[in-house]
């Protein structure tokens, strides 16, 4: 059984068609690159995925672990282990990112019908995440996201992939606004956090972050569809020969 | 209901009330005379209706149309710990009043710091006089109707006297409570608090209930703050939830002197905070912050005035409010820059955050300035709880109603975050996780 099987699926953003019939299937273990020009609907597959309720889904199916995922909560697709690494993180003045991946952290627990963890015991299981990106405890302090630099943002965002250790991982645009040693922190991130049981979407616009998180499969998508898929090579003829190879209607048709 | 009621019909049960209480003579002849002078502003004045600018946006009506009972001798029967979920969870010196009356078993006020003298009101009379004589003399009752019902009534309140060069370390602590023989009736607290020159003092007043009894509290408390001295004042309304509460502060500042007021506000069906100060020398500012978390029916009322009246006084304003079901927000906030008064700093901010759709507020600040050297801003916005912030916090797997409290924890930090008193920082960060479960 694939972990996330998408059929058809076709979404809005107001009265505006995005996503016009996508199919992805995705299995336990693989790295899925979903590539694709500004405005292919990317994003909107990565929002739609973690259940953002500014977008609406008019037709198809997603099924995930056997479930209906699009009937469910966006916090119970997170409990089930859905996790979207934001391109936007957004920022949250007043709550301390140690009290927010905490209750993050115990809404899972408590999810799978397991005790809380009490701060003490949380603080002794976050040293090895935050080793794991890099980020110094003082980061615990701050308020979730506010004054983080892009980078930290970003990496802020794998410190909550690993402490809550989904199984499916989308990554939107998570290179954008990187530079070269803060993107290798989260693609290492990325990659420490592969298992055999879980799996990774990563939505990007461009090849540079697959030098460092390499796919299993490349899809690539524009105007709402998958137009073509292949192998981690289909992503370096992409950075050579441009978007337009593929989604120009004279190409694709011969494609 | 109709004006004419509020206007005229409500007086006459005052008067049986205030006959009872001037027929006690252990009160001095010149308390007995303001009483009766502040009585009869009362009666040509009224209650204010919503034609009376100050009440645009708050019909005390519910007020005006019930008929307490003067709550003139002791009563009620609290015990100690029902205090304790109001103390914050320190020992801190504390003056307690039962329903309107001065509790000395209750009290914790035996050994005080050095340069702290505290008295409750009616023995304050005759044994501070001296003191006691300013009372009257910072809170004007000439257009207040409810501040002149409180002098007419005033009876028993604290009176707490920092002498020059204290610095105090640990708050004061004044705790009005009220239980079920409260119901219908009416207190009228006068509090004094006067710092005395270079001294630093932090006073709480507590308005707090172990009942929901419908009640009126209408208190006043006036406070003088010498040169260069400092005073941190909370005034914390958590009262019953059928009550009304009128709450009044009047401060006086000279010269260099700061006046750090934080009002908070959860209780009470129709609440209505007055902080009114004066900058009456140079240098001296004003910090006033507030808070108030209401829902349900709840009709929360707050009114600040700053009087710049010397040249280089500052005045600071953050005044925050969380509104839920149907509650009713209201925050007016005055500021006046006398001709004199350059190179005056002010600023206010109002920020509201509505959890329901039919919660409803009303702000208006209102800048008078005649100097023309001055830089006074404000700003106010409403919002409701981010949609973004909402969905960032479920897509990690918190659940609505967790999202939601966080969020509007998040909206109500950083006015909490200028509380000095680590002990009323931390209980109410928590009430304000924990308010709207």
């Amino acid at each position: 059984m694939p972990l996330i099987e998408i059929k058809g699926l076709r979404a809005n953003v107001g009265d505006k068609e995005i996503l016009k019939g996508l199919d992805l299937t995705v299995n336990a273990g693989e790295i899925h690159a979903v590539m694709g020009p500004n405005g292919s609907g990317k994003s909107t597959l990565a929002q739609v995925l973690a259940g953002n309720p500014a977008y609406e889904v008019t037709g198809g199916s997603v099924t995930y672990d056997g479930q209906n995922l699009l009937e469910m909560e966006p916090e119970v697709r997170a409990q089930s282990g859905i996790f979207l690494a934001f391109q936007y993180p957004v920022e949250i003045p007043g709550v301390s990112n140690a009290y927010f991946l905490r209750a993050a952290y115990n809404e899972k627990l408590k999810a799978q019908g397991k005790e809380e963890v009490d701060p003490l015991e949380f603080a002794d299981l976050m040293d090895a995440k935050l080793a794991m990106v890099e980020m110094d405890s003082a980061m615990l302090t701050r308020s979730v996201n506010t004054g983080f630099s892009g980078g930290e943002k970003k990496r802020n965002e794998i410190l909550q992939m690993a402490v809550l250790e989904p199984r499916l991982a989308i990554l939107d645009e998570t290179d954008s606004g990187l530079d070269i040693d803060a993107l290798r922190i989260v693609a290492d991130g990325v990659n420490k956090l592969k298992r055999p049981d879980n799996a990774t979407i990563v939505v990007t616009h461009y090849q540079r972050l697959l030098n460092y998180i390499v796919p299993d499969f490349v899809h690539v998508l524009a105007n709402g569809r998958i137009l073509k898929s292949g192998g981690k090579e289909l992503a370096l003829e992409l950075e050579d020969k441009g978007y337009d190879w593929v989604t120009s209607p004279a190409t694709a048709g011969a494609a | 209901m109709s004006t004419s009621v509020v206007a005229d019909g409500p007086v006459e049960s005052y008067v049986a009330a205030f006959d009872q209480l001037t027929s006690d003579a252990s009160t001095p002849s010149w308390v007995q005379s303001m009483r009766r002078a502040a009585f009869e502003r009362f009666a040509s004045l009224g209650f204010p209706t919503t034609k009376n600018e100050d009440w645009h946006f708050t019909s005390v009506a519910p007020i005006a149309d019930q008929e307490f009972v003067l709550l003139a001798s002791k009563s009620g029967d609290v015990r100690r710990e029902e205090l304790e979920p109001f103390t914050f969870g320190a020992r801190w010196d504390t003056m307690v009043f039962v329903n309107g009356r001065f509790a000395p078993e209750l009290a914790d006020c035996a050994k005080l710091p050095a340069g702290v003298k505290v008295w409750d009101l009616a023995s304050a009379w005759t044994k501070a006089p001296s003191v006691v004589d300013m009372i009257g003399k910072i809170a004007s009752y000439d257009n207040a109707s409810f501040t002149a019902l409180n002098t007419a009534f005033m009876h028993d309140g604290a009176v707490i006297q920092i002498a020059k060069d204290t610095q105090l370390d640990r708050p004061i602590h004044v705790l009005y409570v009220t239980d079920a023989t409260a119901a219908k009736g009416m207190m009228h607290p006068r509090n004094l608090i006067v710092i005395g020159r270079n001294s630093k003092a932090t006073v709480i007043e507590s308005y707090v209930s172990t009942t929901n009894a419908m009640y009126l509290t209408n208190t006043v408390t006036e406070v003088s703050v010498a040169e260069g001295a400092t005073l941190n004042h909370f005034t914390m309304q958590r009262e019953a939830e059928r009550s009304f509460h009128v709450g009044t502060v009047e401060v006086a500042q000279a010269r260099d002197s700061h006046y750090v007021s934080f009002s908070l506000a959860t209780g009470a069906a129709l609440s209505r905070s007055n902080i009114y100060t004066t900058l009456d020398g140079e240098g001296s500012g004003a910090t006033l912050n507030g808070l108030y978390m209401i829902e349900g029916e709840q009709h929360s009322d707050h009114q600040t005035q700053v009087i710049h009246s010397q040249p280089n006084t500052f005045s600071r304003e953050l005044y925050k409010g969380v509104l839920d079901g149907r509650s009713h927000g209201v925050f007016n906030g005055k500021v006046y820059v006398h001709p004199i008064a350059q190179k005056t700093d002010g600023k206010q901010t109002n920020k509201t955050l509505l959890l329901s759709d039919t919660a409803q507020v009303d702000t208006k600040p209102q800048l008078e300035i005649f100097a023309d050297d001055v830089k006074c801003t404000h700003g106010a916005t409403i919002g409701q709880i981010d949609a973004t912030a909402l969905f960032y916090l479920k897509s990690r797997g918190i659940e609505n109603g967790l999202a939601r409290r966080l969020l509007t924890y998040a909206f109500a930090a950083d006015v909490l975050e200028t509380i000095e008193v680590d002990e009323i920082r931390q209980s109410l960060e928590r009430m304000s996780l924990e308010r709207f479960v």
